[in-house]
């Protein structure tokens, strides 16, 4: 069998990119329902979760969303959508948009939360106005624990918008549920490892964006990479005592059950 | 309500098929938390031990937890050589993301425990084998636990996801619904006893961590 | 100035932090408000900067109601330090010291340019510029957080516990420093602490709070010593208040006795250059344990008194020449006589 899926994922004509069945064009299809749907999800939570987590009215929605949204299961939630809504492209998209919501909402609620008090007091006592606190001192804080919702968001959508072949539309999933209908198992297991290799590289590129995006001074880089300036002498004064360089940074969005990622489809 | 006599009627004619499930669907979530709960306490103990260790074995386990569960249902047969309907397949997989997020919780708990608190043990005269098991992963449970709580309610929903190849499950009741054309009570029945199910097991798993960390009810701490 | 007027601060569970507080705080001088947790003194000092706003009552700054102004605007030209430097993570230092100018207006260049220079004044080396709050020690943080305060020249700095977060050693170098830079900045400074030698230290009035936002006595720290208000303020100040209360007094006025002097069988030995190298006698040599000059305090004095194993201290002048002694009973005496005259002066 392996034999057969090699040459199903080698096969020129799978890559065309005008073959309407090829990869190349259910790739496409994929992260275009995936993107859409993101997209929504983060205009929709985002600034809800920037909101909540600034005033910290509302908690509970953000909480219990969260807590509910790793309960449910992915496909039971895409499934009653579609019952309800009826099926088409339009219910797939909001099925992954009630999906992507909630890690969206939880970790950016979360992440504002994460931003110690002092900091945010300074801010306010060094003369911040409120949308100046959100934006310079609030969400550059959170970024780590923000960006673990969105990735989580990403990986949730990527992996759930294969439905959308169950239903009858394109993307990755087709490779999967045409070939159990065919029972051409090379084609399932290749379709399989190109989502794969899809949700990584998704992922990837995410945490490149984070890279970009979080300040070396909040994600552990900082302590971690060579000191600039670390020649000069720590201060004029002798008997300043030493910085604790952590050996490891604490890891952003790691374990505690507001901001732990979910796992789906 | 129409739709509440619907659910009944469906229950009524189904029943013995949806209990069948749902016992499945214990054994195929509940399987996997158990072995990867036993294999994650030494590999837990090794990332924290020996640090070089840490980073290739967390980057492993974020990588494993990307990959779609679907993809990795359809794929493992390939490795392993299983045929593609069988469970098996499902525990492996879950036992692999549960192992992948226990790790780093194992790993995290331990790293938590104060540093003090093993001193004083050594200066006690604990050997390190017995101070680990009575001093440092007691005080790492919390944190573990919460790990194992997550991972549950994780697997819970996430057996569902095996019914798409025809895995018998709760999630069956989903692509029942489905084949009957989009027929909401298998789908609302199969949604409400997988939430019951992971809160059911959710609650049992914080009542076990009251009872072994009686410590960390009383004060400030969570 | 800035002047409390009969200022309440209530919570809505009928809590009352700051109760009735009227207060005037000198300009360009060091006002410490002290006194045990729940005092209300942190309220008092955030109600400056409209961090939190009083239930009922006026603060004003030079004649200005506070509550008149955009309390974000009003905060720009007030500095404010707080424990553990509440540094902007996510900036660099240069950056962190440079939010104010850049939020009043100033471009991001010549903001910078002024936190250099702020930097380098609170002894910090540029090369730490770059760094990011993570990277520095408690003590860097601090140096940080004073710098950032300054930035745009405010006549008025509120620090919250600035100096509490970092061990002893480093507070007490922060402290002269502090004492230092205000020395050339002479600012209007209302700082808080729970602890009282930091009060005395450093504050040119102590404002001692008592529980429930009462004010028991404001004074300069000589005055707090030596006639405390009532019990709370005597028992807040602490024991040796007669002995720390020397610090203030000067020792110019001490008789001194000959170099030469013997005491108690020992005499001070002088180098070539006349400085003291120790007492011999009794066929020992013994060390001096440290002078004085003139410019000490009469705790200082006492203190070298103490140790000397002649019970004489040591004075030196500007070369570090040996030129006087001085006994314990000495001091002692000039002590009681002070005492006495102060004592008299407050009856009469």
């Amino acid at each position: 069998m392996n034999d057969g899926i090699l040459s199903f994922l080698l096969d020129a004509t799978n890559w065309q990119p005008g073959n309407n069945d090829g990869f190349v064009n259910r790739t496409i299809e994929h992260l275009g329902y995936s993107a859409t749907a993101l997209v929504i999800a983060f205009v929709v939570a985002f600034p809800l979760g920037l909101l909540i987590g600034h005033t910290n009215r509302g908690a509970f929605l953000a909480i219990n969303l969260g807590n509910a949204g790793r309960a449910l299961p992915t496909l039971g939630v895409v499934m009653l959508v579609l019952a309800i809504v009826g099926v088409g492209l339009t219910p797939v998209t909001v099925a992954l948009v009630v999906l992507a919501i909630p890690p969206i909402l939880t970790t950016t609620y979360a992440g504002m939360r994460a931003v110690s008090g002092a900091t945010v007091d300074a801010a306010r006592g060094v003369g911040m106005k409120e949308w100046q606190i959100v934006f310079q001192v609030e969400l550059p804080n959170a970024w780590p624990i923000v960006f673990g919702g969105l990735r989580n968001a990403a990986l949730q959508v990527v992996s759930t918008a294969t439905l959308a072949a169950y239903v009858g539309l394109g993307g990755l999933g087709r490779y999967l549920f045409d070939g159990l209908a065919l029972r051409d198992y090379p084609r399932v297991v290749a379709g399989a490892i190109v989502l794969a290799v899809l949700a990584v590289v998704v992922d990837l590129v995410f945490s490149l964006v984070q890279r970009l995006v979080v300040s070396p001074g909040v994600d552990g880089r900082a302590s971690r990479g060579p000191r600039r300036g670390s020649n000069a002498p720590a201060a004029l004064t002798a008997s300043e005592d030493v910085p604790d360089v952590a050996d490891d940074a604490p890891t952003p969005g790691g374990v505690g059950m507001d901001k732990a990622p979910r796992k789906s489809l | 309500m129409e739709f509440f006599s619907d659910v009944r009627t469906y229950l009524e004619i189904n029943h013995e098929t949806v209990l069948e499930s749902l016992v499945q669907h214990i054994w195929l979530a509940l399987l996997p938390v158990a072995i990867s709960f036993v294999l994650a306490l030494p590999l837990g103990w090794a990332v924290v031990r020996y640090g070089w260790l840490k980073h290739p074995i967390l980057t492993l386990s974020s990588v494993i937890y990307t990959i779609p569960s679907l993809a990795l249902f359809l794929a493992l047969p390939a490795i392993i050589g299983t045929s593609i309907l069988d469970p098996l397949n499902v525990v492996i997989a879950l036992t692999l993301y549960s192992l992948a997020l226990l790790v780093r919780t194992t790993a995290d708990g331990l790293a938590s425990v104060d540093q003090q608190v093993v001193e004083a043990a050594t200066a006690m005269g604990y050997k390190p084998a017995r101070r680990w098991f009575t001093v440092e992963l007691p005080l790492a449970l919390p944190v573990i636990m919460a790990g194992l709580r997550i991972t549950t309610v994780a697997n819970v929903s996430m057996v569902t996801v095996s019914a798409l190849i025809g895995i018998q499950s709760l999630g069956q009741l989903f692509t029942r619904g489905f084949q009957l054309g989009f027929y909401a009570p298998p789908i609302v029945i199969g949604l409400v006893l997988s939430v019951l199910l992971a809160l059911l097991a959710d609650s049992i798993i914080v009542l076990v961590q009251r009872l072994v960390t009686p410590w960390a009810r009383v004060g400030g701490a969570r | 100035m800035i002047e409390f007027d009969d200022v309440t601060k209530q919570y809505p569970d009928g809590t009352v932090a700051v109760g009735n507080l009227s207060l005037t705080i000198p300009t360009g001088a060091i006002t410490v408000f002290v006194g045990p947790s729940g005092c209300g003194k942190t309220t008092s000092l955030r109600m400056i900067n409209r961090m939190i706003d009083p239930t009922s009552g006026t603060i004003r700054i030079d004649g200005k109601d506070v509550t008149a102004q955009d309390p974000a605007l009003l905060r720009r030209s007030i500095g404010y330090v707080i424990q553990h430097a509440g540094l902007f993570p996510h900036r660099t230092v240069v950056d962190n010291v440079a939010t104010v100018p850049v939020l009043t207006g100033l471009s991001r260049k010549e903001a910078r340019k002024r936190a250099y220079e702020l930097l380098e004044r609170v002894g910090l080396t540029t090369g730490m510029a770059d760094r990011y709050p993570v990277q520095l020690s408690g003590g860097q943080q601090q140096r940080v957080g004073v710098a950032r305060a300054l930035a745009a020249d405010p006549p008025v700095m509120l620090m919250d516990e600035p100096f509490s977060a970092v061990d002893p050693v480093v507070r007490d170098s922060l402290q002269q420093e502090f004492l230092r830079l205000q020395g050339e900045l002479g600012k209007t400074i209302v700082m808080v602490t729970h602890d009282i030698d930091e009060a005395i230290k450093l504050g040119d009035n102590v404002a001692v709070f008592a529980e429930g936002g009462r004010l028991a006595q404001l004074a300069g720290p000589e005055d707090l010593l030596a006639n405390p208000a009532d019990d709370f303020v005597a028992g807040f100040v602490g024991r040796d208040r007669g002995f720390r209360g020397l610090s203030f007094a000067a020792s110019a006025d001490l008789p001194v006795e000959p170099v030469d002097t013997e005491v108690e069988g020992l005499r001070l030995a002088v180098d070539d250059a006349g400085r003291p190298t120790g007492w011999t006698g009794h066929g020992r040599a013994l060390p001096t344990e440290g002078s004085w000059s003139a410019g000490d305090s009469l705790r200082a004095v006492t203190d070298l008194a103490i140790l000397s194993p002649a019970g004489a201290a040591v004075r030196v002048d500007a070369d570090g020449r040996a030129d006087g002694l001085v006994r314990h009973a000495t001091v002692a005496e000039f002590v009681r006589v002070r005492q006495l005259e102060r004592l008299s002066g407050t009856d009469g």
